[in-house]
């Protein structure tokens, strides 16, 4: 069609190369996916052949022992079980508390700033500062040789508490400020006061943004070893604990000891291991997902 | 085909997954007009505009049957590419879309997406002229594109796509996120691009589609959930004398 072209200029869209371009870029960028998931899958199953044929009920119910047929992992898995129960029950209040507070009480100052700030550093902090850290002020009570907690669980939790809490609160402020400022509007118009409003309009929706930023702080504690290899100082256990004041051991730290013997059956054991905590990592992503996807859709509806 | 019209659609239909949203479309859309889609909420008017520049391409689970002929080629054939027709049916949303950059490179994007060599700041100064906006924003074209109203932002949009000089434009309720003073400066740019362009405006007000447009399509939901085309004429004719006795119910408000 003959229409006035009213800008002058030459268009030339250079479509062919335009193509070119964008199909370079794709591969590059799934190159750039392949390089972690091949990684990964190497990493599985190079640890999966090694330790595939160790695992058995034996192996999941027997204490360490120095003869790698009769080891098992039982006091490290139970540790491991008490260690997030007890984690999580110091994390997911004071994290969410004050992430709320962070949130939607505290007012926008100079303060709150280095607070936010400061809360962002701590989440990169080496996690064997955080076990000295433990050992400091849990085990030992600060600048004495006293012992305080002694290097048990609840030292251990507390510990790991620090760590995370600062993950905790980072994905839990992600989701609260993702709440439409509608719902708070709409429940503000019916009369609620503020704590109500948080109640029964954010929380809700930040719920499962919250629950999946909680599992996946407390999965990548699962897997720390260095701050509790500080705290426990890689005891030798073959019991179950059966309260929190009594020294445990963790699936790491099992997996640690075994890489370090000289027998080739004992890396088998590791190798073992590391599919048993694989597997309980594994689920416990795959919860979060679960949970973010059902809590999504609801919401939606 | 008749020499005037520019898109011809044939059997159209729309598909989400299993869900049937558009059925049976023919329409012929005439060059250098307005035609105003309207109808009850649901019934696909948006869905279907959205089949006139292959945007739906962009959304999981749609799939099309049927043709879409613009200047007598089928937009949806093997060997036609997407962004070609784009930069030749362009698009303006129902709630302005302002990229988060200055004015002036909100208007630039569009060029320097298609490979313009030339006077930029003359091109962008002609798009805001013809978008009835550079009075307003001529002194401050560096400013963020968030600086301006709401309906300031919708021009902002009108002359981004006006600037990659498309031969249709396509408008999904342009003013229903405006107040009646923007709403009224809308319809005013729409009349006159139609000295230039082939404007297809979807809207939920009647009185914006009998002061705008030339030709109105009347859709409704049917028993199935799928909308269908009821009616198409002139939108006078639609107005005072329709067809069929559905269009004028819906146009009389005694349905929704």
């Amino acid at each position: 069609m003959n229409k006035d072209k009213f800008i002058t200029g030459n268009i030339n869209p250079n479509r062919r190369l335009r193509k070119i371009i964008g199909a370079c870029v794709y591969l590059l960028f799934l190159l750039s996916t392949c390089v972690g998931i091949i990684g990964l899958a190497l990493l599985i199953f190079d640890v999966l052949k090694e330790g595939i044929p160790w695992i058995n009920w034996q192996f999941l119910t027997d204490f360490p022992s120095r003869d790698p047929k009769e080891a098992g992992l039982l006091s490290a898995l139970f540790g491991t079980i008490w260690l997030m129960f007890l984690t999580a029950l110091f994390t997911v209040p004071i994290g969410v508390g004050a992430a709320i507070y962070l949130e939607e009480y505290a007012p926008r100052n100079l303060l709150t700033r280095i607070i936010e700030i400061n809360v962002s550093n701590l989440a990169g902090v080496p996690s064997i500062v955080y076990g000295l850290l433990g050992i400091g002020i849990f085990v030992y009570r600060f600048g004495s040789d006293e012992m305080f907690l002694d290097r048990v669980l609840m030292a251990g939790a507390l510990t790991l508490s620090l760590l995370v809490l600062p993950i905790v609160i980072l994905a839990s402020r992600e989701s609260i400020r993702a709440v439409p400022d509608s719902y708070r509007q709409g429940a503000y118009a019916m009369g609620a006061d503020k704590w109500q409003v948080i109640k029964g309009a954010v929380l809700p929706s930040a719920f499962s943004g919250i629950l999946t930023g909680t599992i996946l702080a407390m999965s990548r504690a699962i897997g720390e070893a260095a701050p509790v290899i500080a705290i426990t100082a890689l005891v030798y256990i073959t019991y179950i604990p059966a309260h929190p004041f009594e020294r445990f051991t963790v699936l790491p730290i099992q997996i640690f000891n075994w890489v370090a013997r000289p027998q080739d059956d004992f890396r088998s054991l590791a190798a073992a291991g590391i599919i048993v905590l694989l597997v309980i990592l594994l689920t416990m992503n795959a919860i979060a997902v679960f949970l973010r996807n059902k809590y999504q859709t609801r919401s939606e509806e | 085909m008749a020499d005037s019209t520019v898109i011809s659609v044939k059997g159209l239909n729309v598909y989400y997954g299993d869900f049937q949203a558009v059925k049976d479309v023919d329409m012929e859309i005439k060059r250098e007009s307005v035609t105003a889609l309207i109808g009850p909420s649901g019934c696909g008017k948006s869905t279907y505009l959205r089949c006139l520049n292959r945007m739906n391409d962009l959304i999981m689970g749609a799939s099309i049957q049927g043709e879409v002929l613009f200047e007598n080629r089928n937009i949806y054939d093997s060997n036609v590419d997407a962004t070609e027709i784009r930069s030749r049916i362009g698009m303006v949303f129902q709630k302005p879309n302002p990229f988060p950059k200055s004015i002036y490179q909100n208007i630039a994007f569009g060029l320097k997406v298609n490979g313009f060599s030339g006077d930029m700041d003359e091109a962008v100064e002609k798009s805001l002229k013809q978008a009835a906006l550079w009075d307003e924003v001529k002194d401050r074209l560096n400013d963020s594109a968030f600086t301006l109203s709401g309906g300031q932002q919708q021009r902002l949009c009108i002359a981004r796509t006006l600037a990659v000089e498309p031969e249709v434009i396509l408008m999904d309720e342009p003013a229903s996120a405006l107040d009646p003073i923007a709403t009224l400066a809308i319809e005013d740019l729409v009349r006159e691009l139609k000295t230039n362009y082939t404007i297809v405006i979807v809207t939920h007000n009647m009185q914006q589609a009998a002061r705008v447009s030339d030709e109105t399509a009347f859709f409704m939901v049917g028993e199935d959930r799928s909308g269908y085309l009821v009616e198409h004429d002139d939108t006078q004719k639609i107005f005072t004398n329709p067809t069929n006795r559905r269009t004028e119910e819906y146009i009389t408000g005694r349905f929704s």
